[in-house]
């Protein structure tokens, strides 16, 4: 039976192609992860696993490097990003998909996703040229000299406002992750099946109702399925935040002040890396980021699981 | 004598341009089973959703003539149709659950939108409705567990159940029963007739034994017009109209 089923010449061709470029990929994956690993190996061995993952100090002059800044770096600005985009994401595929007339509807989606396919770098010049000045002039600035008057205490929280700093690149970063949220949502919306719409509003629900109370309940899958995407995106982001972050290693990070994130680090200083140890450092941060990423999936995928709504089962 | 609970008076339904119902002057009767029989395609599922205002979601269907509920005009303005679908309710076709919901949250789905938050009141409303759905000796001991695990006859009764928990007036009911086991559809039919003491309700369905067995007016539509209407005896035994005739007999649709 399988031999009459695969013995065609062109199944069999078609078959060791899928092999071999399934098999392609799971070994790349493979290789990357034992490249990053073998890299940093000097840095694990150098300071151990767990002393570089929360070594505070990373200190070119000394040769003292500790990824810690920068896990903490890349969590924190992921996680308020991600927080910042997740209700206005959600508000716009609500209002694509369930609200606006058809034709603009097609517009706004149209110009969410076109946030998703300008280059990082150019998020990055907007944010030097446009963002940063207005967010040090209308916000940092008048904070921090109200702070100085009424609660000198919040100071060192807050931070020098020059706008380029941690608050720039997470406003940033949370508008880049937008449109992946926000598509991933719109879809999740559109495929709820009309008759458990119908169900609601034949109950005597209103518009919102039905969107609040089996819509978005439906939809909740594919609306957390969007918000991984996002944070993966966020996580691994590396132009516009090292454009905008600043840079500084030095914990605790503050509000307004210069930060480092996994991404930003490697990317700021890779090329100039000096030392052997400096380069494994850079790798091993690398790896601990792929594991980051790697986590975090596995995680979504199990939670997903465990949220999506198919259809009834009989 | 029959008290009129709605009536429509010439109800015309355009789908864009094309009519899927034309002129259909009906009356229904309270606490009786009106069932809606005809072919295919022939409107009667389009008449029952003008009924509760279901096509006011879909913006390319326009109404023309009179729907009155309890004499007050459905379709008059300042008619709110979330509260139109309050006083009539309606189960389609297809077995509706909310999987996200239990059984308990599917049942009581209706009042929590009226914002009954009291927990007693709730399970008491729930286990009201799914004792008249005929389903609460089935379920009682699992209301918590989702909804979806049920069988496709049990989420059908789940469906009546929530439809029932906002004590309606009208029950409109698109071919309830064709999506299910012939044991399912039974159990449906003999919960009908213990219904209609509390509720009116309006059935659709494709189904002439169906009809015959559950109703007690039977109205006969045909390409978007109503050909016959009539205590359900007469229109099975002896109708007037030739077409209404044929169809029963099985000579088309």
């Amino acid at each position: 039976m399988r031999e009459r089923l695969y013995g065609k010449l062109g199944d069999r061709i078609f078959i060791a192609a899928l092999v071999t470029l399934g098999g392609a990929v799971m070994f790349i994956a493979a290789l990357m992860a034992w490249e990053l690993w073998s890299g940093g190996a000097k840095a694990f061995r150098t300071f151990g696993f767990w002393g570089f993952v929360f070594g505070r100090e990373w200190n070119v002059i000394t040769g003292q490097f500790g990824a810690w800044p920068f896990l903490v770096g890349t969590v924190i600005t992921s996680a308020v990003a991600l927080a910042l985009a997740f209700l206005p994401s959600l508000a716009a595929a609500i209002a694509i998909a369930e609200y606006a007339p058809r034709w603009l509807g097609e517009v706004i989606a149209y110009l969410v996703d076109l946030l998703a396919a300008l280059p990082s770098v150019v998020y990055g010049l907007w944010g030097i040229f446009v963002l940063v000045p207005l967010v040090r002039d209308r916000v940092e600035q008048p904070l921090f000299l109200w702070s100085a008057e009424h609660a000198p205490a919040l100071m060192g929280l807050l931070g020098p406002p020059t706008g380029i700093g941690m608050l720039s690149a997470v406003l940033v970063l949370a508008l880049m992750i937008v449109p992946y949220a926000s598509s991933l949502a719109r879809d999740a919306i559109r495929l709820v099946p009309r008759e458990q719409r119908e169900a609601m509003y034949a109950l005597g629900a209103t518009r919102w109702e039905v969107v609040r109370r089996v819509v978005l309940p439906y939809a909740r899958g594919g609306i957390f399925a969007g918000v991984i995407l996002a944070l993966a995106r966020a996580l691994g982001e590396t132009m516009a935040v090292t454009m905008l972050i600043g840079n500084g290693h030095q914990l605790p990070y503050s509000v307004f002040g210069p930060a480092a994130t996994m991404a930003s680090v490697i990317a700021n200083e890779f090329t100039e890396a000096e030392g052997g140890l400096q380069l494994a450092s850079l790798l091993a941060v690398g790896f601990l980021l792929f594991l980051l990423s790697l986590v975090v999936n596995f995680a979504a995928d199990w939670i997903l699981r465990r949220m999506s709504v198919g259809e009834g089962h009989e | 004598m029959e008290t009129l609970r709605m009536e429509t008076r010439d109800l015309t339904v355009y789908y864009g341009k094309k009519a899927g119902v034309r002129g259909v002057s009906l009356p229904i009767y309270d606490r009786k089973i009106t069932a809606l029989i005809g072919p295919s395609g022939c409107g009667k599922t389009t008449y029952l959703r003008a009924l509760n205002r279901m096509h006011d979601l879909n913006p390319i269907v326009r109404i023309e003539g009179q729907v009155l509920l309890d004499g007050e005009g459905v379709y008059a303005s300042g008619m709110d149709p979330v509260v139109i679908r309050r006083r009539v309710g309606m189960v389609f076709q297809r077995p509706t659950p909310f999987p996200t919901m239990s059984i308990f949250e599917n049942v009581v789905a209706g009042l929590k939108l009226v914002g009954v938050r009291d927990r007693d009141r709730l399970m008491g409303v729930a286990e009201r409705s799914l004792k008249a759905a005929a389903l609460w000796d089935e379920v009682k001991d699992r209301l918590h567990e989702p909804a979806v695990g049920l069988s496709g006859g049990q989420q059908q009764r789940i469906s009546i159940a929530r439809a029932l928990a906002v004590e309606p007036e009208v029950l409109l009911m698109d071919e309830p029963t064709s999506a299910l086991d012939p044991i399912s559809t039974q159990a449906i039919e003999d919960l009908l007739a213990r219904l209609k003491e509390q509720v009116t309700i309006v059935i659709v369905t494709h189904n002439m034994q169906q009809a015959a067995r559950v109703s007690d007016y039977t109205a006969f539509f045909l390409n978007g017009d109503m050909i016959e209407f009539g205590p359900t005896e007469k229109i099975f035994t002896n109708p007037a109209d030739e077409r209404t005739e044929a169809y029963i007999t099985g000579r088309f649709g």
